[in-house]
């Protein structure tokens, strides 16, 4: 090894442990910034040593690729909305995803094929083929691009196993015979494929889980390619990222009390709701009498979900806060963990408009104070606080933990109109006794009551 | 013998990320999503290698395009990450 080789490798551990100090530091509110900042030293440096590599004698397609990526992901970067930031989030699973099959092509070509290269070549293709397309099916379906509902045929699971099993046979078929491109070309296909097939049947309000599996599966593509290339960093760095994302589906699914393989496979969000037999009735509130209401609380809690982002009301939902604190009341936000499109994206989205985030409590928190809280306002959620997964045995989101706002002395629900939510579940929480639904645009009304309250 | 090296390295840091991760409270979670998706842009450092060969073959192509693809998750990765952290404040601040 020469003395540069040396230097170069010496280069990665150095970025290994930046990336490393960087998550740790990812981990407290207060340091995060800084640790995302230290992670991006840790990036620079493996990039700069990576082009002093003796074997690069060219570098214009280096540069005008960096150039190109540079300069879309700063516009990107800068211009998306915190709204947006899932979609985002995905697009991006996915380009790393491609990077990572391409990687792995290209080393097909770059020296010794034992089987063990050739294994992990197939690997980082299929891996980073379908986070690619699986990506962007997310990415259309979180944009509303496509339909974000899920989408089931008959026989879908017999065409799955059938591309399982083609997938086999021709990364088989690569390895005995790598010099024959045509099972290169078959599993590139089957892979972009498959990232289609996996992830149309997954309805938009279990978005939260496949964000997070792409997410883990573009880390393990670059660990993958890794592999091929026989590159220290891009293990290190890839499989911290798979563990990472790993972690988030896990409480993603947990926070759902469902499965990963039921997430995957049943196409929940297009389960019709079943019957449950919900009794009393709705008691529609004007504005008006739910600012008399506010006035008097002493005590609110407002548990922000999906609508929220759509109707972009969390500025006014802020505005609305603060008047609230003034007028002598306690205010929290109770934050369930699948409350969104993306793990934490309420968090980011209140960060956004200003409100602290030790205002934010997660749902374990917020549930054994909920019942000395005068008011819950539930500000386009659903199923998150639905009493149906404590109550109703029968109900297809039974045992999921809920932010248990129908124990407050008085519950207001934001809503435009009596539809059900995402998963096409009844809501019993609407026809208690102690809630009040305050119909129209989230933000509308959130105004409303902010002009009444100044 | 490079094989098993390697998958050793891999165990060990697959370990490091559970201990890291599980620690991150949820209010940090997207963040931690794109900054996490950020680093697996290192695809990059790869990528650099096969595009540089000057060998004007199809592997340089498909280096180029890499480099281009991570460079997008590298750079809109870590500026994003940045700019969702700047939002968060304490209270009183």
């Amino acid at each position: 090894m020469g003395a540069t080789a040396l230097g170069i490798q010496l280069a990665y551990v150095i970025s290994a442990a930046l990336f490393i100090f960087g998550l740790k530091l990812l981990g407290s509110a207060d340091t995060a910034r800084k640790g995302n900042l230290l992670s991006a030293v840790g990036m620079l440096l493996a990039i700069v040593a990576a082009l002093l590599d003796q074997g690069i004698v060219e570098f214009q397609w280096i540069m005008a690729g960096m150039l190109l990526g540079g300069v879309i992901g700063a516009g990107a970067a800068r211009l998306v909305q915190m709204t947006s930031m899932p979609e985002m989030v995905a697009l991006f699973n996915g380009f790393g995803g491609m990077a990572s099959l391409l990687v792995g092509a290209a080393a097909l070509g770059a020296g010794d094929n034992n089987t063990f290269i050739l294994v992990t070549i197939v690997l980082s293709i299929l891996i980073g083929g379908l986070t690619f397309t699986g990506s962007l099916v997310a990415y259309g379906k979180l944009s509303e691009r496509i339909g974000s509902g899920a989408v089931t045929f008959r026989g879908q699971q017999v065409v799955n196993s059938l591309l399982v099993m083609a997938i086999l046979g021709s990364a088989v078929m690569f390895c005995l015979q790598p010099e024959n491109s045509q099972w290169l070309y078959a599993i590139i296909a089957l892979s972009l494929l498959f990232g289609v097939m996996a992830v149309i049947p997954i309805g938009g309000a279990d978005m939260p889980v496949v964000i997070s599996l792409l997410n883990s599966y573009s880390g393990l593509a670059a660990c993958a390619a890794g592999f091929a290339i026989h590159n220290n960093i891009l293990i290190v760095a890839g499989s911290l990222v798979g563990a990472s994302g790993i972690i988030l589906t896990q409480i993603m699914c947990k926070a759902m009390n469902r499965s990963l393989s039921n997430v995957l496979f049943s196409g929940f969000g297009g389960v019709t709701s079943s019957e449950t037999v919900v009794e009393g009735e709705i008691k529609p509130i004007s504005v008006e009498d739910a600012f008399y209401i506010l006035e008097a609380a002493s005590s609110v809690v407002i548990v922000p979900g999906y609508g929220m982002a759509v109707a972009q009301a969390q500025h006014v939902v802020k505005e609305f806060a603060l008047l609230l604190e003034k007028n002598g009341c306690e205010v929290n936000f109770g934050i369930h963990p699948v409350a969104g499109r993306m793990p934490g994206h309420m968090n980011v989205l209140l960060a956004e408009a200003d409100v602290p985030y030790d205002q934010l409590l997660e749902m374990d928190e917020v549930n054994p104070r909920m019942e000395n809280v005068d008011v819950a306002i539930v500000i386009g959620a659903n199923d998150v606080v639905n009493p149906a997964a404590r109550e109703v045995e029968s109900s297809p989101i039974y045992g999921m933990p809920v932010i248990n706002v129908d124990k407050a002395r008085t519950v207001f629900v934001l809503k435009r109109s009596m539809a059900s939510g995402f998963a096409g579940i009844e809501n019993p929480l609407f026809y208690k006794e102690n809630t009040r639904m305050l119909f129209g645009d989230a933000k509308e009304s959130i105004a409303g009551l902010v002009r009444e309250l100044s | 013998m490079d094989a098993v090296f390697l998958t050793f390295i891999l165990m060990l840091s697959i370990f490091l990320g559970f201990e890291l991760i599980y620690k991150v409270p949820a209010t940090l979670h997207t963040p931690l999503m794109s900054g996490a998706n950020a680093i697996s842009g290192i695809t990059v450092v790869g990528a650099i290698g096969l595009a540089g060969t000057g060998q004007h073959d199809i592997a340089q192509w498909l280096g180029a395009g890499a480099v281009a693809l991570a460079t997008i998750n590298v750079v809109g990765g870590y500026m994003v990450t940045d700019r969702m952290l700047a939002m968060f404040k304490k209270r009183g601040k």
